[in-house]
């Protein structure tokens, strides 16, 4: 049934697609000059500092890179877990999901000390870290979703793709696993517990999924690709339930944050009294981010443009609360002496400040469209996406 | 120059020597001065045998006092550039009360030389390292700059050098974009020397740092350990710090 | 923006680089000669090994002793940096940078970047009292 389908490329004429893409070369450039002038005076034109080491570009590279392996999950419906009603999307939730990881990746890279030796951090590996280890597991999920993307663009390959959606399956899980216990495992107050991991695959799936409607949204309105409304509808119950999850699990976590007499202080901080990142977490992370979308889609009546704005507003809320997440847990300070008031020259028991500064979120933004660059030009030299995408979906599946 | 180094080296070799045939000189009955528990040809690697460490007493850290830093600072060729945010600090005073019954203690805090390092267990090259001793190390030659070990340290031991450098001590090389940490003085005491903080808390007269080899009965600071109880800093994250702290 | 000591010198490097590339096919066609690197050895003696190798093998030599150093604690002099700047550095700016500097005029020639002294002291230790 799939296989009626006509794949065709990014239509239109060729000067609207170059204006697309001069559009998006803008927060390019933006952003390498932002990265030449880090380069270049170093770390000190961040507002990064020895308390808040990881600052702006972590925020948008841990971003992109959640949603990247999230991203994934609609081909695996499709491929792994057999709904065929996501075929049509298949290739382009492929997409993405490269997309995405690449330009995280490029900001992690850009964001080094010594970028200069990107070579080093990507051949000299510490197989013991589990920093490192994600690089493997960036590469296996780079090369496994690539595969399968091939196997379901050549239609030689094609019965091959359940194999190699099982491959990459295997990899996504590796990954977004290790992506949540790396917070997890760290000693830091707000960090340490284990809910990261099923937090994450939930943030995962509410992100990549809304990143991947939006997209296709953006194709839609390029030019005609008529959409069934049933496989909208599948989208909207697999955000309503992706968001539903990351909610239940950010509760969680800080209730149980909360309770724990260790951990009452930093849920306070978080919770109450943490002034911007308290701001963001409630109206962000919970409000912008899963409150008002999940209104969006629990509504009975289906429309397209609550399932985008319901999109728009998780994408928001994500980078709210991996601001929450990454800064507000550096800002907390780290407990050295439990029961004791500390202070010193470095700065501890104190709560750290930091601005993020323009080159950061310009470094950012950049990662950002970067990974739109890439789909754009995917899109436009590759037959990803279907004409129309109106298979009708079997009842029960 | 030269004239200076080559007193060293006959010295240390004279040393390797007699600790070999002699079995160490007695200082006092049972301590031996930690220069000859160590004293290795400088040709020959460091030993898996040895586990440097130091032992801090508490009572005898007067609070304010920064003696320890400042040498820190002048061996280390860290200079104060204004900016104490971004400036690296790899000893510390951390000023001490406890809430519930006012006691206050005064505390250097340096890398804390972990015998399970976090900073070695997640960086991804290799560059955060333990040398055979025990001291926890920072390879700049491969390090690049992710700041992963400053975010897996639990002791905020890690700084990260913000802008470009000049001027640094020859023994202690250190540049824009690397992670750096206390040393405990490694090019000092592999020329068989206390580390700055230690000698300078000496010279001072306040003796709350010992240094040596914890692994050797005979060291002094081993045998302190032995005898009085003395804590590590989050001795729950049972990362076994080679520094000790007394009465804290 | 403030520039410190290395950051001012390698806006000047940069600047220097710059206009020495701009220059050379001008210098290049007005003389044949290809302009040489300013080899200045203030203090004339052996080497540790002889031209030949040093000048091929150099980098491999300070490779291996770095690590020798850096994990094994060895610190044996011959093919340590250290030692190779205190023997090579200029009597005049002590250094073994600047534009005759040992190490940079030839780097500089070669077009090959140096690493070492982002890090690295490129002065010898000053020993009170001591005459180098
Ligand atoms: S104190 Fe921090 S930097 Fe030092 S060894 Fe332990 S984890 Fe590493
Ligand atoms: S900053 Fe350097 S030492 Fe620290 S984890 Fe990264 S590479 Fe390793």
């Amino acid at each position: 049934m799939a296989d009626s389908l006509i794949y065709r490329e990014l239509g239109g004429p060729s000067r609207r697609f170059w204006s697309l893409l001069a559009l998006l070369a803008v927060p390019l450039a933006l952003g390498a000059v932002a990265y030449f002038y880090m380069e270049h005076y170093g770390h000190i034109v961040t507002g990064m500092d020895n308390q808040i080491v990881w600052g702006m570009p972590h925020v948008f590279a841990v971003f992109l890179v959640v949603a990247a392996t999230g991203a994934l999950n609609i081909a695996m419906a499709a491929s792994v877990f057999g709904k065929p009603v996501y075929r049509p999307v298949a290739p382009l939730s492929a997409l993405v999901s490269l997309a995405l990881l690449v330009g995280g990746l490029a900001l992690l890279m850009l964001d080094l000390g010594r970028s200069d030796r990107m070579i080093v951090a990507i051949t000299q590996l510490n197989p013991a870290s589990l920093f490192a280890r994600r690089v493997i597991f960036y590469d296996g999920y780079m090369v496994s979703v690539g595969v399968y993307l091939w196997f379901l663009l050549e239609r030689r390959m094609n019965r091959y793709i359940r194999p190699a959606a099982i491959v990459a399956f295997l990899w996504q899980l590796l990954l977004i696993t290790s992506t949540g216990l790396e917070f997890g495992f760290n000693f830091r107050a707000a960090y340490d517990s284990v809910l990261y991991a099923p937090m994450f695959i939930a943030f995962a799936a509410a992100y990549g999924t809304a990143v991947l409607v939006l997209i296709l949204f953006a194709v839609c309105s390029w030019e005609e690709r008529p959409v069934a409304e049933a496989l909208l509808r599948r989208f909207k119950n697999l955000l309503g339930i992706a968001v539903g999850a990351s909610l239940f699990f950010a509760v969680l976590f800080l209730s149980s944050k909360y309770e724990l007499a260790r951990s009452r202080d930093v849920a306070r901080f978080l919770l109450f009294d943490g002034g911007v990142y308290t701001a963001l977490l409630w109206l962000g992370q919970l409000v912008i981010g899963c409150i008002v979308p999940l209104a969006l889609l629990v509504r009975s009546q289906f429309s397209r443009s609550a399932l985008a704005a319901a999109c728009a507003l998780v994408v928001l809320g994500g980078l709210a609360q991996m601001y929450v997440t990454l800064i507000g847990g550096q800002a907390y300070p780290q407990i050295l002496f439990p029961g004791m008031v500390e202070t010193s020259s470095f700065f501890d028991g104190e709560i750290h400040p930091y601005t993020p500064s323009l080159v950061e979120v310009l470094l950012g933004l950049g990662g950002m469209a970067l990974a739109a660059a890439i789909i754009a030009v995917a899109l436009r030299a590759l037959a990803l996406l279907p004409t129309r995408l109106e298979v009708p979906a079997e009842p029960q599946a | 120059m030269s004239a200076d180094t080559n007193e060293v080296l006959s010295r240390r070799g004279f040393l390797a020597i007699s600790a070999a045939t002699l079995g160490g000189v007695m200082l006092a009955p049972g301590v031996r001065l930690i220069e000859i528990a160590a004293a290795r040809a400088p040709e020959q690697p460091v030993s898996r045998k040895v586990r440097w460490g130091l032992l801090i007493d508490t009572n005898k850290c007067a609070p304010g006092c920064d003696d320890c830093v400042k040498a820190c600072a002048t061996e280390n060729g860290l200079k104060n550039t204004g900016h104490p945010r971004t400036d690296a600090q790899w000893i510390r005073k951390v000023e001490l009360k406890d809430m519930r019954t006012g006691r206050t203690n005064s505390v250097p805090v340096m890398c804390q030389h972990c015998e399970e390092p976090p900073c070695v267990d997640v960086c991804p090259t290799g560059a955060s390292f333990k040398r055979a001793d025990g001291i926890v190390l920072v390879d700049r030659h491969i390090c690049i700059g992710c700041r992963y070990c400053m975010m897996a340290c639990p002791y905020k031991a890690r700084s990260i050098v913000f802008q470009s450098i000049s001027d640094q001590n020859p023994d202690v090389p250190r540049g824009n974009g690397c992670a750096e940490g206390c040393t405990l003085c490694v090019h000092r005491v592999d020329r068989d020397q206390q580390p700055a903080c230690v000698e300078a808390c000496t010279k001072a007269g306040h003796n709350a740092m010992i240094f040596g080899d914890l692994n050797d009965p005979h060291s002094e600071i081993a045998q302190r350990v032995a005898k009085y109880a003395s804590t590590q800093i989050r001795a729950d994250l049972q990362l076994n710090p080679g520094v000790r702290y007394q009465g804290l | 923006m403030k520039h410190n000591g290395i950051g001012a010198s390698a806006g000047r490097i940069a600047r220097a680089i710059c206009l020495l590339a701009l220059l050379l096919p001008v210098l290049a066609f007005a003389s044949d000669r290809v302009p040489k690197p300013v080899i200045d050895i203030a203090r004339p003696g052996k080497c540790v090994e002889d031209t030949a190798t040093m000048r091929r093998e150099h980098p491999d030599m300070l490779k291996h002793q770095r690590d020798l150093t850096m994990h094994e604690g060895i610190r044996t002099q011959k093919h340590s940096l250290k030692e190779c700047i205190s023997c090579h550095a200029s009597t005049k700016t002590g250094s073994v940078l600047g534009n005759n500097g040992f190490c940079q005029s030839c780097h500089e020639y070669a077009s090959v970047k140096i690493d070492c002294f982002n890090c690295h002291a490129s002065k010898p230790k000053r020993i009170a009292g001591a005459t180098p």
